[in-house]
């Protein structure tokens, strides 16, 4: 291939990605009246994860009724064709600067530079691989993260293999359990270090329970056994420093080994552009209209914190769009913002701070996740002058996500804002 | 239903609470239903005691080889999911498709329909 650099083009909203987020984000924008909005993804069809996410418990909130992931997907498909947004697919970006300009690439055009007065980051997440990296044994085949399996099954029709160990209880672990079970696998046992699953209740009873599949809490995989193709695993209780118990240790066959050990944000791009990352999310650092710590760049869906239900990642993306239309209004002003924080019992919350004044929205959505399951608590939500409000949540989990929203009025003049979680109940271990 | 006394428990997912409900048996007869923290929930022991009902997603194949994702139109028994599986494996459907166009009927003798979940040209 020949490439041929192109003039710049200019552009007034770019969106990097067209999963649900960046789809969403695309939507809203053109109903506020951005008239040129352009989505690039490198994938063949715009969608996202969702294409491969083929089982349901997707938009309950958003639309009411419970969808697959495709279903999803088309909906904001069909909204954003309808709309005028332009969806420019099989292209990669592969830079971001801080003052907007994006390179990216595809076979047809070759290299394409656009200046952009507004960008929103809807890039999505990959998984993490580490959990394996940390075992001892041979590399033989035959060893997938959980979306990688997703996408062999859902999408080019094969199977990763007969007998399964999946290392990790995330969603994408358990769904695939069901998956490869009604296919015809045998999946011996789902193995996770925490006392506790990562995976939503639902998809424990429905994935696990449904199956006869163990769920096997505080073990993990020790050694991986074979040569040329998975074996064998070793797995192990562990003891309260996470350390395996040796006298545990038991050898499970099984051909295939499944990593379902979570997400991290894909932030390589925003690195580019020097944006600020929260270390806790692995995402941007955003304020209340999702704008990231460079004027005029967004961020909104798995590229900016993890998620686990479809619908936040739409809400969000409303949100940056929102945002990024206030900020082509405004030009760029410059606003203060005031510092939101996690106090005890949370891992973070977002956004990380806001400019009550500047709010596109009278209320403010916040997002928060838990560092520890517990059976009630006490949300508390506080300014340098007390408490300004204070609610009770029952069943919280680190991997569901809680999400509060506050009035304008609420928060009027305050110089900080802080969260906090304090049980009321004895902690619960769900799933076992 | 076995058709001696016993007791099971049910986890609720109807919402996040995620209630442990315990479903008293004996004989054939549902005799008491604790632990659910409202009616919904007892509801939803009972149909998972009795008849535990499932929406079936899964792909079929379309006639030039590529996956068509698709789901039951409602759910079906728990127990005939495998056997719709079976059922399905061997269909091929013929591009274009739109979503929620119906490709199977009756599957595993339920009487519903597996529509597909999204359009492919
Ligand atoms: C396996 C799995 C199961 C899930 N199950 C559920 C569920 O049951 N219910 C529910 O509500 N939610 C579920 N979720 C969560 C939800 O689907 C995700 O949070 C959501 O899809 C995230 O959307 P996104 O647009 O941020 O990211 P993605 O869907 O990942 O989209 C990101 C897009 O950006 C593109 N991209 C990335 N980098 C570049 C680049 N440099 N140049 C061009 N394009 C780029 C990618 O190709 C991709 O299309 C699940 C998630 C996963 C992974
Ligand atoms: S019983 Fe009621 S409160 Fe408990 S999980 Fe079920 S629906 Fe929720």
């Amino acid at each position: 291939m020949r490439l041929v650099v192109l003039p710049v083009q200019n552009r007034e909203l770019v969106i990097i990605g067209g999963g649900p987020a960046g789809l969403s984000a695309a939507v809203e924008a053109r109903r506020l009246g951005i008239k040129d909005v352009l989505v690039i993804d490198r994938e063949s069809e715009p969608g996202g994860i969702l294409k491969q996410c083929i089982h349901t418990g997707f938009g309950l909130h958003v639309f009411k009724e419970e969808l697959t992931g495709p279903e999803y997907a088309e909906r904001f498909i069909e909204q954003a064709e309808n709309l005028g947004v332009e969806i420019m697919l099989n292209t990669m970006v592969i830079e971001l600067t801080a003052d907007r300009r994006i390179v990216a690439v595809n076979s047809r055009e070759g290299l394409i530079e656009i200046q952009a007065k507004a960008v929103i980051l809807a890039m999505g997440c990959r998984e993490r691989t580490r959990g394996a990296i940390n075992i001892p044994g041979f590399r033989p085949a035959g060893i997938f993260t959980a979306g990688t399996a997703q996408r062999f099954v859902n999408i080019e029709g094969y199977m990763p293999g007969r007998e399964i160990v999946i290392l990790g209880s995330g969603d994408i672990g358990l769904i695939m359990a069901r998956r490869l079970t009604l296919e015809g696998a045998k999946v011996r046992c789902v193995v996770e270090i925490m006392p506790y699953s990562n995976g939503l209740t639902r998809n424990i009873v429905q994935c696990l329970e449904d199956y006869g599949i163990p769920l096997l809490l505080k073990h993990t995989v020790v050694n991986i056994h074979g040569r040329k193709r998975v074996e064998g695993v070793t797995i192990a209780e562990v003891d309260d420093d996470m350390k395996p118990i040796m006298e545990t240790a038991k050898f499970v066959p099984c051909d295939t080994l499944l990593l379902s050990v979570g997400l991290i944000p894909e932030n390589e791009l925003s690195r580019l552009a020097d944006i600020e990352i929260d270390e806790v999310t692995g995402g941007p650092v955003v304020n209340q209209r999702m704008e990231t710590s460079v004027p005029g760049i967004f961020a909104c869906g798995n590229v900016l914190h993890v998620h686990d239900l479809v619908d936040y990642v739409t809400q969000e993306a409303v949100s940056a769009a929102r945002g990024a239309a206030s900020y082509l209004a405004d030009g760029g002003k410059k606003y203060k913002h005031i510092p939101v924080s996690p106090g005890n019992g949370l891992r973070y919350v977002l956004p990380q701070r806001i400019n009550v004044d500047a709010m596109p929205e009278e209320r403010q959505n916040f997002f928060m996740r838990s560092v520890r399951p517990m059976a009630k608590a006490r949300l508390f939500v506080e300014s340098e002058r007390g408490v300004i409000k204070s609610s009770v949540l029952r069943y919280v989990k680190p991997s569901e996500m809680i999400s509060i929203q506050l009035d304008r009025d609420e928060m009027r003049g305050i110089k900080m804002l802080n969260f906090s979680l304090r049980e009321e109940g004895d902690s619960v271990e769900r799933g076992e | 239903m076995s058709a001696a006394n016993e007791e099971r428990t049910v986890t609720c997912i109807v919402c996040p609470s995620g209630c442990r409900i315990k479903v008293g048996i004996e004989g054939s007869e549902i005799v008491r239903i604790s632990g659910n923290q409202c009616k919904r929930g007892a509801d939803y022991a009972r149909a998972e005691v009795t008849q535990p009902m499932r929406v079936l997603t899964t792909t079929v194949r379309l006639e030039d080889g590529r996956l068509l994702p698709v789901k039951t139109a409602s759910p079906i028994p728990k127990v005939l999911l495998f056997d719709a599986v079976k059922e399905l494996s061997g269909v091929r459907v013929k591009a274009p498709v739109k979503i929620g166009q119906v490709i199977y009927s009756n599957v595993a003798g339920t009487g519903v329909d597996v529509v597909t979940t999204r359009s492919w040209n």
